[in-house]
């Protein structure tokens, strides 16, 4: 059985050091060894930017793809083969910024994949301008009299799109954010972790301290309930987002299981030719 | 001018009133009864009104071409007479709506044959003026000497689930109008001789996307991802049709950046899969083309060219695309672009461009254009045939040879000589690796910026393509080995092209027809080969700028023989266009 170490691969991580991204890494690496799965049976598909990069250091069949276009590279991958076990990741610029038309998109599919978001509130790899999830007035190279927009509310647009399993984690937690993780990975559909994950560079506002003392966990909450939406976002709204736990859960059918085309057994693994009688019945069908 | 014997018919009137179930019914019996066949529909981007027509030409043997003239003109309003009075002739029939249309207008200098009919107040008769599409049929059967029963099979069979009434009120329908014409007209036109298929039956009756989407299944294609654009939608209609009975998955994406980067996801994971768009689709794929170059994804495209540019002409054909499929996408890949230009090659091209696209690991895409792609045309049994579709997955690496390696040692880029490195599907123990949109090295295993690794992994996939032989599907000569002028052309326009050397061959002028059916990687030998003994060269192609022509100076050379003939009006070309191009700038008398 594979452990922790079969899903390390000898690159060592390029991330500033005390980058928020190196627990998501090793946190998704525990739990992966903790549910069972062998390297070969995964794969990670991830989008451009530092946090993008986890594909490179995570020892699973891999797609380092193209920014903004993790959910639609792992969604092809999951519909050919939904026999593996498909892990998405990248930033908050990747995932609802240049990404955010698929992310809804995905989230209404119920693609029975795992999204984990690193959210650091900035752009990292192209050196600190305004993200989409940075606050009103938040100053960067980008914005250097303060943002002007509202941030995007991307835990909320999942819940409102139908998501079917939404979370949030703090780089800060290793522990919660491993059992998210792997609650997460083994829960049936779209699954989103939103990790607030600090850029120690370049984001000086969105801190670990700031976070600390900013979160709300919801398994400190009484009677949190994750099956109820409208909870899920009062509590967010209350906290101005800044919950972590499973905020909120349902079942839903799976894209793959639904789709025209559905079938049990993974479109990879089906026969390519057609038996000669279906090939006459279909050119028949022509005249 | 018709060199064929043939029979061209014409439908036309207001979108939305029935134009296309008219020309479908009369073209579906006609195929049924063993003539061949071809259909072009003209539409405009809109549901309701304008004008629309659906033009049927009738032949003994196979024909690509819509044909220049008309025998048979059925107008519903004025505005079908006034569009389509460039096609009439002085031994045309015109039958209209003599209901509808009190103070009829021929243009100026046309002299027809008048057949009024009121077709919308005898379907209005006999229960519904829906019907008068029936009446129209009736009436069309009756000129060309077809008996009233000739639409039965094909009423009993589209109108048999809305119950034994409607099927006799169709059947009532085409016979008024039958009758009606038969005492008044009889018949006035010669239908060239059916020619029935072995077992009796009519050919196959199949557009170049439905073509398209046979050959994607016949290579074993279980996933297509595509968004919805005239011209290409039928595509994504015919894989909807045929392909999950087979597991074969559809799925209408987001966009058409979506759908490109879904097939590039379900080709890594081992399926073959394609996404299928038009200009402004390509246009939103090309970030995507480049992952696919560099990542060695393969990735099948079809692109079924419209006018352009931004949202041009939606649903009118042309070939501007050319430049854009060959040169597009940042940076520099290995690619393949395939031109095919009949409905058959369509079939077998797309079903090859799978092979190469897993042979080369690259993307290829097949490109179409409005015309090929939407007209519906009769094929002979056995000329699209799925044994014939060979399938090579090009070079997987087996479970065996990866058990073999030491844990990691698997190198999914390795430098190779072909350029080629053997690919790992996930799933597969011990054959882990990540593929990259950024450079990377051997492994995989990081991206770079190393100019060694740099230019090995760049000049590595720069070579796979020398292996690419282009004798086997690039281009095809007909004609002698010198000639006063060679036509060429690429794509749909093949057919006007192949008419209008026959009429020159015909008046013993000595032509040539090359047409280049690979654009990328480019037959420069073989094209270079075939032109050498023209005198001159015409490059036939529907844009504005002469793309293959420049596309041909630039590889081959000839800069003094070579000039074009364009169009870019939206309309097909036709023959006589062709053959007055070559009067006029060739002074060839004809
Ligand atoms: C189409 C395109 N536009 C822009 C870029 C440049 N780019 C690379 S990463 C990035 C943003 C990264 O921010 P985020 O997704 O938040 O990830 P982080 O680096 O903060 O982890 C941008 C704009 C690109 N690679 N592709
Ligand atoms: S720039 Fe920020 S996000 Fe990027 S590696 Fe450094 S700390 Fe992490």
């Amino acid at each position: 059985m594979a452990t922790m170490k079969d899903f390390r691969t000898k690159n060592k991580p390029t991330w500033c050091p005390g980058c928020g991204d190196f627990t998501v890494l090793a946190a998704l690496q525990k739990a992966v060894a903790e549910l069972g799965l062998e390297p070969e049976q995964v794969a990670l598909v991830s989008g451009i930017g530092c946090s993008g990069k986890i594909s490179q250091y995570f020892n699973s069949y891999g797609f380092h793809s193209l920014h903004g276009r993790s959910l639609p590279t792992a969604t092809g991958l999951k519909l050919a083969n939904q026999d593996l076990t498909v892990i998405a990741a990248g930033g908050d610029g990747d995932g609802y910024g240049i990404g955010m038309g698929h992310f809804v998109h995905t989230v209404r599919r119920n693609i029975d994949i795992t999204y984990i978001v690193m959210d650091n509130h900035i752009y990292g790899l192209t050196t600190g301008q305004t993200s989409p999830t940075s606050e009103r007035g938040f100053r960067s190279k980008t914005s250097p009299q303060g943002a002007a927009e509202e941030p995007v509310k991307a835990v909320e647009t999942a819940i409102v799109n139908g998501a079917s399993f939404v979370a949030q984690a703090f780089s800060g937690d290793v522990k919660q954010m491993t059992r998210i993780f792997k609650e997460a990975i083994s829960h049936k559909g779209f699954a989103l972790v939103n990790c607030f994950s600090p850029c120690v560079t370049f984001n000086k506002v969105n801190t670990y301290e700031w976070f600390k003392e900013q979160l709300v966990n919801v398994d400190e909450l009484e009677n949190y309930q994750p099956e109820d939406a409208d909870c899920a976002l009062r509590v967010l709204a209350e906290a101005n987002g800044t919950v972590t736990g499973i905020l909120y859960k349902q079942k839903r059918p799976v894209y793959h299981e639904v789709m025209s085309g559905a079938s049990d057994v993974a479109a990879a693994k089906l026969d390519l030719r057609l038996p000669k009688e279906e090939q006459q019945a279909l050119l028949q069908s022509f005249r | 001018m018709n060199t064929l014997a043939t029979l061209t018919w014409k439908v036309g009137g207001a979108q939305g009133e029935g134009i296309d179930s008219t020309g479908d019914i009369f073209a579906t019996t006609l195929n049924r009864l063993g003539y061949y066949l071809f259909t072009y529909r003209h539409f405009m981007s809109l549901i309701k009104g304008g004008h629309t027509n659906y033009k049927v030409r009738v032949a003994e043997s196979p024909v690509r071409y819509h044909g220049d003239d008309l025998d048979i003109l059925v107008a519903f309003d004025q505005r079908t007479i006034d569009e389509n009075a460039h096609e009439l002739t002085e031994d045309s029939v015109l039958i209209y709506d003599s209901g509808k249309l009190k103070s009829l207008v021929i243009p100026d200098g046309i002299q027809v044959k008048l057949c009024p009919v009121p077709v919308t107040d005898m379907a209005k008769e006999l229960g519904s003026p829906i019907m008068k599409n029936m009446v129209a049929s009736g009436v069309s059967a009756a000129i060309v000497g077809l008996s009233a029963d000739a639409f039965d099979s094909l009423i009993e069979e589209r109108f048999g689930k809305k119950g034994d009434s409607v099927v006799e009120s169709n059947k009532a329908a085409v016979r008024a109008g039958f009758e009606f014409t038969m005492e008044r007209y009889g018949v006035l036109k010669q239908l060239p001789n059916p020619q029935p298929a072995d077992d009796g039956g009519g050919h196959l009756f199949i557009s170049g996307n439905e073509a398209v989407g046979l050959g994607a299944l016949a290579a074993g294609c279980r996933f297509l991802a595509a968004y919805p654009i005239t011209p290409a939608t039928e595509i994504m209609y015919t894989a909807l049709a045929h392909f999950p009975r087979y597991g074969g998955k559809v799925l209408q994406a987001e966009d058409e950046i979506a759908a490109c980067i879904m097939a590039i996801g379900a080709n890594y994971a081992g399926v073959r899969a394609m996404t299928s768009t038009s200009g402004p689709g390509i246009s939103l794929m090309q970030e995507a083309i480049g992952l696919a170059g560099i990542s060695e994804t393969p990735l099948v495209i079809v692109d079924v060219m419209r006018g352009g540019p931004g949202t041009g002409l939606p649903t009118k054909t042309e070939q501007s695309d050319l430049n854009e499929l060959v040169y597009g996408s940042h940076g520099e890949i290995p690619r393949i672009v395939l031109t095919p230009s009949t409905v058959e090659e369509c079939f077998y091209y797309t079903a090859e461009a799978f092979n190469l696209a897993e042979k080369y690991q690259c993307p290829v895409i097949v490109a179409t254009d409005l015309y090929l792609g939407m007209s519906k045309q009769s094929v002979p049994v056995g000329a699209i045939d799925f044994e014939k579709v060979t399938i090579d997955r090009g070079e997987l690496i087996s479970d065996e040879e990866l058990l073999a390696l030491a844990p990691g040692e698997y190198r999914r880029y390795a430098v190779t000589e072909s350029g080629i490195s053997k690919r790992s599907i996930p799933g597969q123990k011990n054959g882990r690796f990540v593929a990259m949109s950024n450079e990377h090295d051997e492994g995989a295993n990081e991206e770079i910026e190393d100019p060694e690794t740099r230019v090995q992994q760049m000049a590595k996939r720069m070579r796979k393509l020398n292996a690419f032989d282009p004798s086997v599907l690039s281009v095809e000569y007909d004609g002698p080995e010198t000639t006063k002028w060679t036509l060429v052309g690429f794509g749909s326009t093949r057919a006007q092209i192949g008419e209008a050397v026959k009429h020159l061959q015909d008046k013993g002028v000595k032509v040539g027809h090359l047409q280049i059916k690979v654009v990328k990687p480019f037959p420069d030998a073989l094209v270079k080969r075939y032109l050498s003994g023209a005198e001159r060269i015409l490059v036939v192609e529907n844009n504005a700028t002469g793309q293959l022509a420049e596309l041909i100076r630039a590889r081959v050379g000839f800069h003094d023989r070579i000039q074009s003939c364009l169009k870019f009006s939206g309309d097909p070309f036709t023959v006589e266009e062709i053959l007055a191009h070559c009067k006029l700038e060739q002074g060839v008398g004809l």
